[in-house]
């Protein structure tokens, strides 16, 4: 709190220095926020590099290493296959973190357009974009989604729009919402008596107003994402094995876990766990300072 | 005729409250003239219908009947994007509350800023030129115009609403009890401005306020207005000295005047009251 309270001259000088800046970021988000940026950043750096950075070849194992525990050779064992499961979680984490992300940005975009253009023109459009929510509201997500891969074929990139089409309602319903009452504020109203067009004051003013709940939304979103992605690639409509992918991993761990050997999905879902508590605390972050910032002004 | 900046002429607008109620008159038949270069407060209760006039003036309420014209062309709420733009360069508005009228995410400077990018061709030097010009003409600097509305004081968020208005050089600003929100000292400052300003640059001012001292030292005509009719108009002179409505004169009492005291009575139930 103290230091959004009057910070004139740290607001005036609008491009800080990096150090100035990792100090601004800490005090926004604490030392838990800023370790749940480095949870968040080693999940990214797997994402990225990962593949290369695996002991072994995360797709190919071997039938006579099955359900290996973990030794100085396989970190955390070996799974019903015979692969690495430590390799298998670094390659994982790129189809992990890329199908959510694909699903959060298409969702935050798609869905802000359309909270945005109905707040705008109110009325009419407003209420006809209103009942088309309302139809996809009435469609299960997971239908929506199997329905799609049923048309497009399965694949990572087909499972997640899918996905995004069924987060649009709640996205849009949360940012409509936030937005309408941004849209009854004097300041809009000024800035239209001012001749600026709608357009311009819409993402000018209306959008960094409710940022904010965007971001938030999104890194909820980015969990639930995680959880119905896996939930696609169990019903073999997501990512296809013998792809590495976290959800994957705990479906195809479940016979394993039967039989006493729970490693494979044990760590994915720790991976998985980890990673959503970290968004979602950074989100929380985030969309509680705004909220501080907010009833200050 | 063409000295008359601002011609209001039967002016109707009813608002419907809820189901059952009679739809309230806010405008009853009202004429309005302003002389260009002048100055006109328009006073009277709430409710009264000052700020629907004021409204239904700038383009944010639509009329029910009658006309406006503001130098000589009409004045409609439409949605149409140059007909705003066209009206924005006629009349500006000056919000009561300079918090709310203000983006609290958006530089001050920016927002002067925007207004220029939407009415003028300008490169983005001379933008920046125009707008520290716009901020020293309020007796604001260039530090004020890159600070948030939270970092201003009230007087000086209104300084930069009264710029904001002036960046899309209008012919006449309507002020909604633009000093009400501030205290008196501020309040006197920012007249002060209000009144050079229009000197300099011959603007022409429908100033609305509930505050008749204000009345007196900023305007030339006076408008007293109750349950959206024209009750009253004339010199400031003539109306506050010699009021002809029983309802000025009201007005004109109830306002505290230097060395009042409550009266006898006032006191006598103020102290029955504490007794109880």
């Amino acid at each position: 709190m103290a230091i959004k309270e009057k910070a004139p001259a740290a607001a005036l000088a609008a491009p800080a220095a990096p150090s100035n800046r990792l100090a601004a970021a800490r005090r926004r988000l604490g030392w838990t926020g800023m370790a749940c940026v480095g949870v968040v950043g080693a999940v990214v750096l797997a994402a990225v590099v990962g593949q290369f950075l695996a002991p072994y070849d995360p797709t190919v194992g071997s039938v006579t290493q099955r359900h290996l525990g973990s030794s100085a050779e396989h970190l955390l064992g070996t799974d019903q296959a015979g692969r690495d499961i430590f390799s298998r979680l670094l390659a994982g984490a790129r189809t992990s973190l890329l199908g959510p992300l694909i699903v959060v940005g298409a969702t935050a975009v798609a869905g802000s357009a359309l909270a945005l253009t109905a707040v705008w023109f109110g009325g009419k459009v407003d209420a006809f974009l209103g009942r088309v929510l309302d139809v996809l509201f009435a469609f299960p997500s997971l239908l929506l989604a199997i329905l799609a891969v049923a048309i497009f074929g399965p694949g990572l990139v087909t499972a997640s729009i899918a996905l995004a089409i069924a987060y649009i309602p709640y996205s849009a319903r949360v940012i409509r919402s936030v937005a309408l009452r941004e849209r009854s504020l004097p300041y809009v109203k000024a800035a239209e008596l001012q001749g600026i067009n709608g357009f311009t004051i819409t993402v000018r003013h209306i959008l960094p107003n409710v940022w904010t709940q965007i971001l938030t939304g999104s890194t909820i979103n980015f969990g639930y994402a995680i959880v119905d992605l896996a939930a696609l690639s169990f019903l073999g409509l997501g990512i296809q094995p013998p792809e590495a992918d976290w959800g994957l991993m705990i479906s195809n761990g479940q016979e394993s876990l039967q039989q006493g050997f729970p490693e494979q999905s044990l760590y994915a879902g720790l991976c998985i766990v980890v990673t959503v508590a970290a968004m979602a605390y950074i989100g929380e972050r985030l969309g509680g300072r705004a909220a501080a910032g907010r009833s200050k002004s | 005729m063409s000295s008359n900046i601002i011609e209001i002429s039967g002016l109707n607008k009813t608002f419907r409250v809820g189901g059952k109620h009679e739809p309230v008159r806010a405008l009853d038949d009202v004429s309005v003239t302003v002389r260009e270069g002048s100055c006109l407060a328009v006073v009277g209760e709430s409710g009264s219908g000052k700020t629907t006039l004021a409204r239904v003036l700038v383009g944010l309420e639509t009329k029910d009947s009658g006309e406006v014209r503001i130098a000589g062309s009409p004045v409609t709420a439409s949605l149409r994007r140059r007909e705003q733009r066209r009206r924005a360069r006629a009349v500006q508005m000056v919000f009561q509350d300079p918090n709310g009228s203000l983006n609290r995410r958006l530089p001050v400077g920016a927002a002067v800023d925007e207004v220029l990018r939407a009415h003028f061709r300008l490169s983005a030097a001379e933008r920046r030129a125009r707008v520290s010009e716009l901020f020293r003409s309020v007796g604001l600097t260039d530090a004020h115009a890159q600070s948030l509305p939270a970092n201003l004081s009230g007087g000086q968020k209104q300084r930069v609403a009264i710029a904001r208005a002036f960046a899309a050089e209008p012919q006449v600003i309507v002020l909604d009890e633009a000093v009400s929100a501030l205290d008196v000292s501020v309040q006197a400052q920012v007249l002060d401005l209000l009144h050079e300003l229009r000197r300099d640059k011959g603007l022409s001012y429908l100033f609305i306020t509930h505050d008749l001292s204000v009345v007196r030292t900023i305007a030339d005509d006076v408008l007293v207005m109750r349950h959206g009719q024209v009750l009253e108009r004339g010199s400031v002179g003539d109306v506050l000295d010699r009021p002809r409505s029983p309802y000025t004169k009201l007005l004109l009492e109830c306002a505290p005047k230097p060395g009042w005291k409550p009266r006898r009575g006032v006191i006598d139930h103020l102290n029955s009251e504490i007794a109880s």
